[in-house]
């Protein structure tokens, strides 16, 4: 079965299950709100120096709330065994990794998208500026931690304290992803070039290359044992 | 004469850390045959099915599948492979958000090229689930939800149907509608493997038997009428009594 | 078998951690600026690079595994990073005695001490995750998966922490590798690490028959009850 039309099948299902009832990304909208309170108290949001970690705390917000997206994820197969149906079908483990990771992209854009506008206000940060690359950190970054958080959805689905071991598992590894991201949102919000920093984004673009190709690689020893 | 079998398992173990669910099956399932796998439970009844639905794979040995063109043989983890047979394992397989409709669309593009309007509704009436078809999955009654499930089984006139003790916690009219799906299939040709400890209902529609006893292949054979005669004894014949 | 090599490593790493005392205390020169409590940067550092060792022999045994699915794969694999874990946390603990005293600071987030904790979770994830899982095939296929990747992205960790601390410096302890080091600390260093890995060679070896004999006690375990 083509890979790249299996991918958009799976990734509609899930698009459609979601929107049927918002569970997650009305959860995950919450919470991130509920982050930007908190943060609101631990830095001083008129302060120089939280201009400085602006981009640090924006991508903690996104990764916190983020991890309910991914969890979801597989866990939402678990019910009536439908991951079953799928590893069954002639569906290979590629399109249902890729179709549920562009799924996850998709709902993390919108979380992110939506959490933007409401930091600029809260924080005084200008996010405008730049905006175009910004939406590229967003989409690779995004695109980075949903690759590997996608595949260790499916690896944890069965675990017990699979809420609790899926961000220590992915947030070690994906490390250099959101040194990445916050590196080069902190220089975009600053409204400085984004020049020097062309390093951290071949870094961004570099990780989801090898992600996802090991990701895909390994898949069907998740799904199928 | 004997056809070249369907899908065969060639030495096949598995293996949970130095615990062999399943020891040196060689087990062959011949086009056309109905086979009934027996065994109590724990004895890698499902275990050998979810094989064969490529569900997991064999620690060793391997488990084929013929091709079209005779005498090509393929390994059960192709696409094409997969999309010749039908499953019905413990659970449903069925999303509790999407309608009837929306589930047999769904499974239907896996299986296929497309998701023919019409085929949908063929198997919405013979399920009896026409008039909830816009009604999502999790209102649906358990009978109603089992009915779903088959129809998503046989949705792709499969080749091959593996079906996991399918007559457990099955209602009336639903058990009703496997059995003359199971019958209807194997006049057609199909080839069926129905893993299940209900010996009865097993041998009324098996052509062949075999007898899984503590992940070994204690049995393989036609059904006989003296075996559908006293179906108890044979397998107490074939399985050790436990301590 | 088993028991021989690793008796024989045991005693090796006995008799070279006895030298490696020796030659710390009593060989190698004090060091100009900081010290005695200097000679802590033997004990402190070998035992990182063991750890990275060890995360690279569970990458190639669970690549292994993968591939063949022989248990004894396995085993080495959650007996390199059980050790190698060991040895990381040896890293951390000692880091702040001797940061604290020279440098009046317990921490610092440079690119080696920054990849050396990053390596302690993804030790202590894939311990945490065996746990967790009880059925032996599922949990061997799944930790190899996790250590593939942990082992690759460490790799891109500490490169990105390199470049990351380029442009916010922190101090670095112990200066740059083997910065201005007299020849007789880089043979003592050398020593050292080498009776490290011995000693990770013994450990490693013990571990793998534990593994071995609680498959075994498993496997034992889930016959009884299916003839139950």
């Amino acid at each position: 079965m083509d890979v790249l039309r299996g991918t958009f099948i799976i990734a509609f299902k899930d698009l459609r299950v979601e929107l049927r009832s918002k569970e997650v990304i009305n959860a995950a909208l919450s919470f991130a709100l509920v982050i930007l309170l908190l943060f609101s108290f631990a830095f001083d949001p008129s302060a120089e120096e939280t201009r400085e970690i602006s981009g640090g705390l924006l991508w903690l917000v996104f990764i916190f709330a983020g991890i309910l997206v991914l969890n979801r994820s597989f866990a939402r197969e678990t019910v009536n065994d439908c991951l079953d149906g799928l590893v069954a079908s002639p569906l290979s483990g590629a399109p249902i990794l890729l179709g549920k990771a562009v799924s996850n992209t998709v709902l993390l854009l919108v979380l992110e998208l939506v959490t933007l506008p409401i930091f600029g206000i809260f924080y005084n940060v200008r996010w405008t500026v730049g905006l175009g690359w910004l939406l590229l950190v967003l989409l690779l970054g995004t695109w980075g931690l949903t690759v590997v958080g996608t595949l260790f959805s499916a690896l944890t689905v069965n675990v017990s304290l699979r809420e609790a071991m899926l961000p220590l598992l992915v947030f070690p590894i994906t490390l250099p992803i959101l040194m990445a991201a916050v590196q080069l949102t902190t220089t975009l919000f600053s409204g400085e070039p984004i020049a020097p920093d062309m390093v951290w984004l071949r870094v961004l673009i570099g990780c989801d290359i090898i992600f996802t190709v090991l990701a895909g690689a390994l898949v069907e020893s998740v799904l199928v044992g | 004469m004997s056809a070249a079998p369907l899908i065969s398992a060639k030495g096949v173990w598995k293996f949970y850390g130095d615990f062999a669910a399943l020891r040196d099956i060689n087990l062959d399932v011949a086009p056309g045959t109905t086979l009934a796998l027996l065994g109590r439970n724990g004895a890698g009844k499902t275990t050998l099915l979810r094989m064969f639905a490529a569900l997991s794979s064999p620690s060793r040995g391997s488990i084929t599948i013929s091709g079209a063109a005779a005498g090509a043989q393929e390994t059960l983890r192709s696409p094409a492979q997969r999309r010749r047979i039908g499953v019905i394992g413990h659970s449903i397989w069925i999303y509790d958000d999407l309608t009837a409709a929306e589930n047999l669309e769904f499974f239907a593009r896996l299986y296929g090229p497309r998701a023919p309007h019409e085929k949908i509704e063929h198997w919405l009436k013979t399920t009896g689930l026409d008039h909830v078809r816009n009604r999502q999955a999790r209102e649906f009654s358990r009978g109603m939800r089992q009915r779903l499930a088959i129809a998503r089984a046989f949705f792709h006139d499969p080749e091959i149907l593996l079906l996991d003790e399918p007559f457990t916690a099955l209602d009336d009219r639903a058990a009703d509608l496997l059995s003359r799906l199971i019958k209807q299939a194997h006049a057609a040709g199909r080839t069926t493997v129905i893993s299940t400890h209900q010996l009865r209902e097993a041998l009324a529609l098996a052509t062949d038997v075999a007898i899984l006893d503590r992940g070994r292949l204690a049995f393989r054979g036609p059904s006989t009428d003296d075996l559908r005669a006293a179906p108890e004894d044979f397998y107490r014949a074939y399985t050790e009594p436990r301590a | 078998m088993k028991n021989r090599s690793s008796a024989i490593l045991a005693a090796a790493s006995g008799v070279m951690l006895v030298i490696t005392l020796y030659l710390t205390f009593l060989w190698v020169p004090m060091e100009r600026t900081m010290g005695v409590v200097q000679r802590i940067f033997y004990f402190h550092v070998p035992p990182f690079f063991v750890a990275g060792a060890a995360i690279l022999a569970g990458l190639v045994a669970s690549i292994r595994f993968l591939i063949t699915r022989d248990y004894r794969f396995d085993d080495l694999a959650v007996s390199a990073i059980e050790v190698g874990w060991v040895f990381d946390s040896i890293n951390l603990v000692m880091g702040p005695f001797w940061a604290r005293p020279v440098w009046g600071i317990w921490w610092t987030w440079d690119a080696r001490l920054t990849s050396a904790f990053v390596l302690w979770l993804m030790f202590a994830g894939y311990l945490i995750l065996r746990r967790a899982v009880d059925d032996p095939s599922a949990r061997a296929v799944m930790c190899s998966v996790v250590v593939i990747f942990q082992a690759v992205g460490g790799v891109i960790v500490y490169m990105a922490n390199r470049w990351w601390r380029t442009q916010h410096p922190q101090p670095v302890m112990g200066g740059g590798q083997g910065s201005g080091l007299d020849p007789r600390m880089w043979y003592v260093f050398l020593f050292s690490l080498a009776t490290m890995l011995v000693l990770f060679g013994a450990l490693l070896q013990t571990r793998r028959r534990l593994e071995r004999l609680r498959r075994e006690i498993d496997g034992l375990r889930r016959t009884v009850h299916s003839e139950a």
